[in-house]
């Protein structure tokens, strides 16, 4: 490595423009090392510097009296009442998990969980959002089976529940699967640990996993687009250890208990380098590391690989100095590697040693302020021309059965039933059992409901309302519980950055994102941003997956979606028959055109504070959101959360009414419609009575019926066949 | 009443839920036990309870039998002491010859995670007294490596000598011989089992079938 020669070239296959690279070279009065050249890259690669998305995210909320931190720190922080904070956030891991799926699937959990607990919260629940090809290609079952077991394999060993997530399927994501994974964990208000380093001379404290070569580079790769050859990029994916990771959990908050730390980041994308960067950059102070002191798991290792592998499981502190001796103390009795590699200076400098030499010496501010960012040119895309009349193929019954068990609409127990739900004893409603999962604050009668949501091929038609339509849906789900919607991550997955039609997916998703959470007061707390998901020049579906928290205050009150029998079912808000970009239509007509559904916003929040209300009241015995399928479908999730049947009144309404994806809708079960539909009435918010709960079969509106044991074969088939 | 125990080997992830459970039960929390520990002195009842002791990258269980703190737990056993094993408490239970037997890896090769019906053997022992004989309970099932095995000698032994603690009513979700799911030591003071009926105590987690054996407990005597 010593004979390597810095150049434009070697800049270029770093990631690095050529004006990017001049840059670096007016920073440094001098041609870099090629440590320094690995630094500058990884800093300003998309992955760590978000130089083509900088620009609009700041456009989105991210403030409410509740929110304690927003982004900028590990992980977004919000008051959730008695002196305690939820810490969540949202987190890609999608290039790896294509590459190497199980291993990829599995380091993004790591990672995610390590931003939560950084910030000192004992994670209590993990989600993921995943996004997988065409299941009739064989790839596509690798990648499921790698990314599930991953998942599992990774969380199932730390210990910490698995209670939901979502996962959709389309061709555009053959080459490009998403594994976006969620993190939520629970810390006391007053123990919150941050990541700007102080106090001059403290020690700069390595704890977890020793260093290897694994996952050199990973941030550079994470932010380029894949060719024919991304299989070859197999040596950069990360390798966990979940066993280290559980006992790493376990010293940080044995450690966090106590006033030694004053500052602590894990180390993720770009490994020792972004850690140390951004600790010194945020605290305004330098860093001086030695790196002959960092646990190495191979010999021979660079600088330059040092500063720049991604092996998991590691976190770098900057301790009181006389609390490093009890902080040692800590970790061996953990039996991990517990090392002072450096201190903290008032040069405003990272000057990295190595065996006697200076390996890098860069001034921090220009790194951090220089660092590129781009108004990139966009295009934003024209809302479609609505869908006209389109005939009914099939009739309602057939249909149900078609969407019911369609890739997208299927059970997903063969994926919920490999991840541990129940760890930790608080799980109060566990997948599939309510629009979103709850999870009781152990010691509290309050509990945390949690989601994730996004339909891609509404952002693919109209980034704008499907952004929007991702922000409310997430907040429908929260609110079906009868929990109050907090806040969100976002995880924004796109394509190339580069191409303006792609970023004006980006832009107008912002913009119906934004629109969303203010009308909502739902604040964006944390994100990430994951572009150039394109293989061979095609891009993903443009998929901002939103995760949400929200709080109740009585864990008992919270409502499932599962009916009973002698229930009333109520639908609340309008049904027009929105058919455009429905799977209605791509599933039974097998189209993907037209406009996607209009969120409107102040009719979202009557109707959502409206069930809340009622929900609190205790008025209400099971709720679920009208999403994907329509009205029908929702019925029939219902009825097969609880095996019980409904009659739905005769009407003469057909596909467009029953399968119409209209927002700012839910079906209510309850012990009797009048006074629900008299309060709506009253409060001025559409609803209507449209059957009732009972038998073993589910009569539909034209009169036939099917019998709840053939929707449940239906719905249940699909993964059972794939992976029989 | 009896003083319960749990031990704590790095990668066990379940002990907060054994500790809740059996708080709920006993009125008093249980103590901790470190695996570092030599001695478990004044513990009546010792749980080990489930997770990933050592992440199971050898056999579940294998490096957790292994530990100091077993051989005092293993010496409390043959004074006649009273010991739990969950899930990879019942595997570490094998591997350190407290229970005949061992858990493969599920016959499905994957992790499974869900609810399943377990039928009580006996309901004379001091976990089991406060349920009936032969009734069938729900409980929450976790792991990759459920399946009970052992020679036909040692199947044949443990239902000869009515060792068989719970076995799954119906589906038969790891496929463990003759069903089980869970056994006693010959003198009944020692028991493993794969399910986690301490993830079933509180209505509002669904249910409070599994708070009987904790019950049960309870009200046993040294």
């Amino acid at each position: 490595m010593t004979h390597t020669i810095i150049d434009v070239a070697l800049a270029r296959q770093f990631g690095l423009s050529e004006a990017e690279y001049a840059k670096v070279l007016e920073i440094m009065g001098r041609v870099p090392s090629l440590t320094e050249l690995g630094i500058f890259s990884v800093m300003w690669s998309e992955h760590c510097s978000y130089k083509s998305s900088r620009v609009w995210l700041k456009t989105l909320p991210t403030t409410a009296p509740w929110v304690i931190h927003g982004p900028g720190e590990n992980a977004g922080v919000v008051d959730i009442g008695e002196g305690l904070a939820a810490i969540f956030k949202m987190e890609s891991h999608n290039h790896p998990s294509f590459i190497e799926p199980f291993q990829g699937a599995a380091t993004g959990v790591g990672g995610i969980l390590r931003d939560v607990f950084t910030m000192g919260a004992r994670p209590i629940a993990n989600m993921n959002a995943l996004r997988f090809g065409d299941p009739r290609l064989p790839v596509t079952k690798r990648v499921v089976d790698g990314v599930v077991r991953g998942i599992g394999g990774y969380g199932n060993c730390v210990g910490v529940p698995t209670v939901g997530g979502e996962t959709n399927f389309h061709p555009s994501y053959n080459g490009n699967p998403l594994v976006n994974a969620m993190t939520v964990g629970i810390a006391a208000q007053d123990r919150i640990f941050l990541s700007a380093a102080a106090g001059i001379g403290n020690p700069v404290v390595y704890v977890g996993s020793k260093t290897g070569r694994d996952g050199i580079h990973g941030a550079t790769m994470a932010s380029a687009e894949f060719g024919a050859d991304s299989e070859e990029k197999r040596p950069t994916v990360q390798v966990g250890d979940p066993f280290i990771e559980k006992l790493l959990i376990e010293a940080c908050l044995e450690l966090m208990a106590t006033d030694a730390i004053v500052a602590i980041q894990d180390m993720g994308a770009a490994g020792l380098t972004s850690s140390s960067v951004e600790m010194a950059g945020k605290g305004g102070v330098g860093i001086e590391l030695d790196l002959d002191a960092v646990p190495q798991r191979e010999t021979g290792m660079s600088a330059y690989e040092m500063m720049l592998s991604e092996s998991q499981e590691r976190m770098l502190m900057v301790l009181r100095p006389d609390r490093a001796d009890m902080a040692a103390a800590i970790f061996e009795k953990w039996d991990l590697d517990f090392a002072v590699i450096g201190h903290i200076t008032d040069t405003g400098r990272i000057i990295v040693r190595h065996q006697g030499r200076v390996e890098a010496d860069i001034a921090l501010d220009p790194l951090a302020e220089a660092a590129p960012l781009y108004h990139r040119p966009y295009e934003l895309t024209p809302r479609p021309a609505p869908l006209g009349a389109v005939p009914d193929p099939v009739g309602l019954g057939p249909a149900l059965l078609t969407l019911i068990g369609s890739p997208d609409l299927c059970s997903r127990a063969w994926i919920w039933d490999q991840y541990d739900a129940t760890v930790g004893g608080q799980t109060v409603k566990r997948p599939g059992a309510a629009d979103a999962a709850i999870v009781r604050i152990e010691g509290s009668q309050r509990a945390l409901a949690m989601t994730t949501d996004c339909t891609p091929r509404y952002c693919l038609a109209d980034p704008e309302a499907g952004g929007a339509q991702a922000v409310a849906e997430a907040w429908r789900n929260i609110t079906a519980t009868g929990a109050k919607p907090l806040a969100i991550t976002d995880n924004m997955n796109f394509g190339n950055p580069e191409k303006p039609v792609v970023m004006g997916q980006f832009v107008g998703a912002i913009k119906g994102m934004s629109a969303a959470c203010r009308a909502l007061d739902f604040p964006v707390v944390s994100g990430n941003v994951s572009l150039y998901n394109e293989t061979e020049g095609q891009s993903i579906l443009p998929t901002p997956a939103i995760g949400a928290i929200g709080v109740i205050e009585d864990a008992a009150r919270a409502v499932g979606l599962a009916l009973q029998p002698g229930l009333d079912l109520v639908v609340i808000g309008a049904t027009t028959g929105e058919l455009g970009q429905s799977l209605w239509l791509r599933e039974v007509c097998g189209r993907q055109d037209g406009a996607p559904p209009l969120v409107d916003l102040a009719a979202e929040r009557r109707h959502g504070d409206f069930v809340r209300r009622l929900i609190e009241q205790g008025k209400i015995a099971a709720c679920h959101d009208v999403a994907d399928g329509g009205l029908l479908v929702a019925v029939a999730e219902m009825a097969l959360a609880g095996m019980t049947g409904a009659h739905l009144f005769p009407s003469a309404e057909g596909a467009k009414f029953w399968f119409g994806e209209d927002q700012s809708r839910y079906v209510l079960a309850v012990p009797h419609a009048a006074p629900v539909l008299a309060e709506a009435a009253q409060a001025g918010i559409p609803a209507a009575h449209i059957g009732s709960a009972g038998s073993s079969r589910l009569t539909l509106p034209d009169g036939n019926s099917i019998s709840l044991n053939e929707i449940k074969a239906s719905h249940e088939a699909f993964f059972a066949e794939w992976f029989a | 009443m009896l003083r319960a125990g749990i031990v704590m080997f790095p990668g066990i992830n379940r002990e907060r839920d054994i500790a809740i459970a059996l708080t709920r039960s006993f009125g008093q929390k249980p103590v901790m036990l470190w695996h570092k520990d030599p001695s478990i002195e004044g513990i009546d009842l010792v749980v080990v309870p489930g997770g990933f002791s050592f992440g199971d990258y050898l056999r579940c269980g294998a490096m957790a039998a292994q530990s100091p703190i077993m051989r005092a737990v293993a010496a409390h056993a043959a004074r006649g002491g009273y010991v739990l094993g969950v899930c990879n408490g019942f595997q570490i239970l094998t591997e350190a010859g407290l229970l005949p037997g061992a858990l493969l890896r599920n016959a499905g090769l994957r992790f499974l995670s869900m609810d399943c019906q377990l039928k009580v053997a006996r309901a004379d022992t001091a976990f089991t007294s406060h349920y009936q004989q032969n009734e069938v309970f729900r409980a929450p099932l976790a792991h990759g490596d459920g399946n009970y095995t052992a020679s036909p000698d040692v199947l044949d032994r443990l239902e000869g000598e009515n060792l068989v603690a719970f076995r799954y009513e119906g589906e038969n979700p790891n496929g463990s011989a003759r069903a089980i799911a869970g056994i006693y030591s010959p003198n009944l003071r020692v028991m493993g089992l794969m399910p986690h009926p301490e993830n079933l105590v509180d209505p509002l987690m669904g249910g409070t079938d599994g708070k009987a054996l904790f019950d049960s407990l309870a009200a046993a005597s040294t």
